[in-house]
């Protein structure tokens, strides 16, 4: 064949693009539902967004941004100081599990972590409320006793334990899996060479890992605590169990005055019956929650396909 | 081997080991210290007359540990080797701080669950049932209703979308469609809820809670979860299948239902599996969607729905942490769910072992 072929065409036949027609309408079908959820989310949020506080009983006669504010508040910093508790605890497990486990118990070893994502939420929520908080108790007032001086630490301590830190640590618990699950598959993923280069040069196990392992591993860590967080974000009923909100703005960790969350606050006060332009209200203390968790997991995505040949995470 | 002979005759003597703490000693040291705390613990209390708290004993023991072992290996073998022995001790903790609510939550939900784990739990509903007695027989029929309405709505669609991407998907739409199922994984459960709740209302008015519209928040959620576990799965069906199939005449379709499907059906179950059982445990958007009830409801399309963690959180609500016969109604709710969702994982673990395609890696 000296003369250059055409592009070759395969032969459409009435199956293959009833097929193929069926597969791009089922994936431009999830395009549309998220626009729909979108679009739902503004259309009956919105009116709650301007409503006059007078005519909105949830509101009690503030705005809609001043009863939103604390609800951003309570969402963003419970979920961080989750996020401080659950990423040295995940990264040091995902280590153990890659690095310093006998190989055999390793994958054994992850399903255990793995079986702390299959308890539901309402388990964890009616566990922390029941169990968790009132052993810890005791630990938060010692807190209070010694260290009420540190503005966070300050009194008088709950009495029921219920705080913004025993949600957070209960918040910690739940994101854990999903963070040490994606570490443990950017350690693996490490060059061996690196890692034996490392060892052949006489380093202990630990500055291995400091010196191949963690810098390797350090935009995978950084994306998967920020799925922690979007997790963190979004989740409503172990918070709107375990926290006894009052709905302030405050940092002090230990008191019986807590921020609540926008999840649990929608959960809580749509149990409670809102109806009419409460309901509004809550669709749009919704679409905030959307917003913000759209923007962490689109710079999670971000971070992760900036440096996509490196790190394992799809 | 004469080596070793030698080492165990005159240990001093051989320059690889020496100056290094033997092999049994962290061991040595964490007895010591649980000991030490212990009974650091036993004097307080004798002094107090209080019992002697077993995680105090632990904790302070494990406090005592680690300073030990960094001052012991710090003397003896170096500033280096300490620090990798406490690194070592703080990635071993790490883990087994992990374990701890793993093991409280289970041991609690199995004591309190099995309470009430009986015939009648699974037998009746909660209709006019005041007090002792009572079940859950309308929240499992919920759940496995709506469950299995979600399925339902989500696998069609979910798998089609990773055969379009896989197969067929090239450019800009094909990114696109990656782009915001990625999104949709981060949708908070609350928010899917919301989407039906607002959907279902502008459709039929208020009030409008039912079935159909729980197993749509539900799909929204699911949808994500098993496109990105199917399109991993159909990836890695090998491409020769594939050119075999072409090249023996085979129509693209039916390659991809006869040959590709077929290979990657086992992971593709595993995948629903999993996706299952992260929807059947959401409590939120049911809340919202479905809404709750005390009676039996077959019908999808009208009337509240009951679901088991929606049994769960009104037992509780209605005991108000005190009633027993709520309290344990609820218990049992989550220890049923809880094995519901571990009986899923562990049969797509099975499938996943059993039936998956051998890609030679």
């Amino acid at each position: 064949m000296t003369a250059v072929p055409g592009k070759i065409r395969a032969k459409q036949r009435p199956g293959d693009r009833v097929f193929s027609g069926s597969a791009l309408a089922a994936g431009i079908l999830i395009l549309v539902t998220l626009a729909a959820v979108a679009l739902f989310l503004v259309v009956r949020g919105v009116p709650g967004i301007v409503a006059d506080p007078e005519d909105a009983e949830i509101l009690n006669g503030l705005g809609f941004w001043a009863y939103v504010g604390p609800l951003v508040f309570g969402t963003i910093w419970s979920s961080l100081l989750a996020l401080v508790f659950a990423v040295p605890v995940a990264v040091g497990i995902a280590l153990f599990i890659t690095h310093y486990a006998p190989r055999a118990l390793a994958s054994l070893l992850g399903y255990v972590i793995d079986l702390l994502a299959a308890v539901p939420s309402i388990v964890y929520g009616l566990w922390g409320l029941l169990v968790f908080a009132p052993a810890i108790k005791p630990i938060y007032g010692w807190l209070v006793d010694n260290l009420g001086w540190i503005p966070i630490f300050a009194g008088p301590v709950s009495a029921t334990g219920r705080t913004i830190l025993t949600a957070a640590i209960v918040l910690a618990v739940m994101v854990l899996p999903i963070i040490t699950a994606i570490s443990r598959e950017i350690f693996l993923q490490t060059p061996t060479l690196h890692e034996e280069a490392a060892l052949a040069l006489g380093a202990t196990r630990w500055e291995m890992i400091r010196m191949a392992v963690l810098p390797f591993g350090r935009p995978g860590i950084i994306s998967a605590a920020m799925l922690g967080l979007g997790r963190a974000l979004g989740e409503t009923m172990a918070v709107a169990i375990v926290l006894s909100a009052t709905g302030v703005i405050t940092f002090e960790l230990l008191t019986s005055t807590n921020p609540s969350t926008i999840p649990a606050n929608i959960a809580l006060k749509f149990a409670e019956g809102s109806f009419g332009i409460g309901i509004n209200v809550l669709i749009g203390t919704g679409l905030v929650l959307f917003v913000i968790s759209f923007a962490v997991n689109a710079v999670a995505r971000w971070v992760v396909s900036r440096r996509k040949e490196f790190s394992g995470a799809n | 081997m004469t080596d070793t002979v030698a080492t165990t005759a005159r240990p001093a003597a051989n320059s690889l080991t020496a100056g290094k703490l033997p092999r049994w000693t962290p061991w040595a040291i964490l007895g010591g210290s649980l000991v030490v705390s212990f009974v650091i613990f036993a004097l307080i209390a004798m002094g107090s007359g209080g019992e002697i708290p077993v995680p105090g004993v632990a904790v302070v023991g494990a406090l005592i540990y680690v300073v030990a072992t960094v001052v012991l290996s710090g003397l003896t073998e170096g500033r280096r080797k300490a620090i990798d022995r406490l690194m070592t001790t703080l990635v071993i903790g790490a883990f087994l701080i992990a374990m701890v609510p793993l093991i409280s939550v289970t041991w609690t939900v199995v004591s309190l669950g099995l309470e009430r784990f009986d015939a009648t739990f699974f037998s009746e509903s909660m209709r006019s049932v005041n007090g002792e007695g009572g079940g859950a027989l309308h929240a499992v029929v919920g759940t496995l209703l709506i469950t299995l309405t979600a399925t339902a709505i989500s696998v069609p669609i979910g798998l089609l979308t990773a055969i379009y991407l896989v197969e067929y998907g090239r450019g800009r739409l094909a990114r696109a469609i990656t782009f915001f199922v990625d999104v949709m994984t981060g949708i908070p459960s609350i928010v899917a809820g919301l989407f039906a709740f607002a959907l279902f209302t502008a459709l039929l008015g208020p009030r409008s809670q039912s079935g159909i519209a729980g197993a749509i928040a539900l799909a929204v959620l699911m949808i994500p979860v098993v496109v990105r576990s199917s399109e991993e799965m159909l990836r890695i069906v090998p491409n020769e299948l594939r050119e075999a199939s072409f090249a023996l005449g085979v129509p693209k379709w039916l390659t991809v239902v006869k040959v590709v499907l077929p290979t990657a059906i086992a992971g593709i179950t595993t995948g629903v599996m999993i996706a299952i059982a992260r929807v059947i445990g959401e409590t939120a958007p049911l809340l919202l969607a479905s809404g709750f009830t005390n009676n039996m409801n077959y019908n999808l399309f009208d009337n509240p729905m009951q679901t088991l963690p929606l049994f769960v959180y009104t037992s509780y609500r209605q005991s108000a942490g005190t009633v027993v016969a709520d309290l344990d109604r609820a218990w049992a709710g989550a220890l049923t769910l809880i094995v519901i969702v571990l009986v899923l994982n562990l049969i797509a673990r099975l499938i996943a072992k059993f039936f998956a395609p051998k890609t030679g890696r």
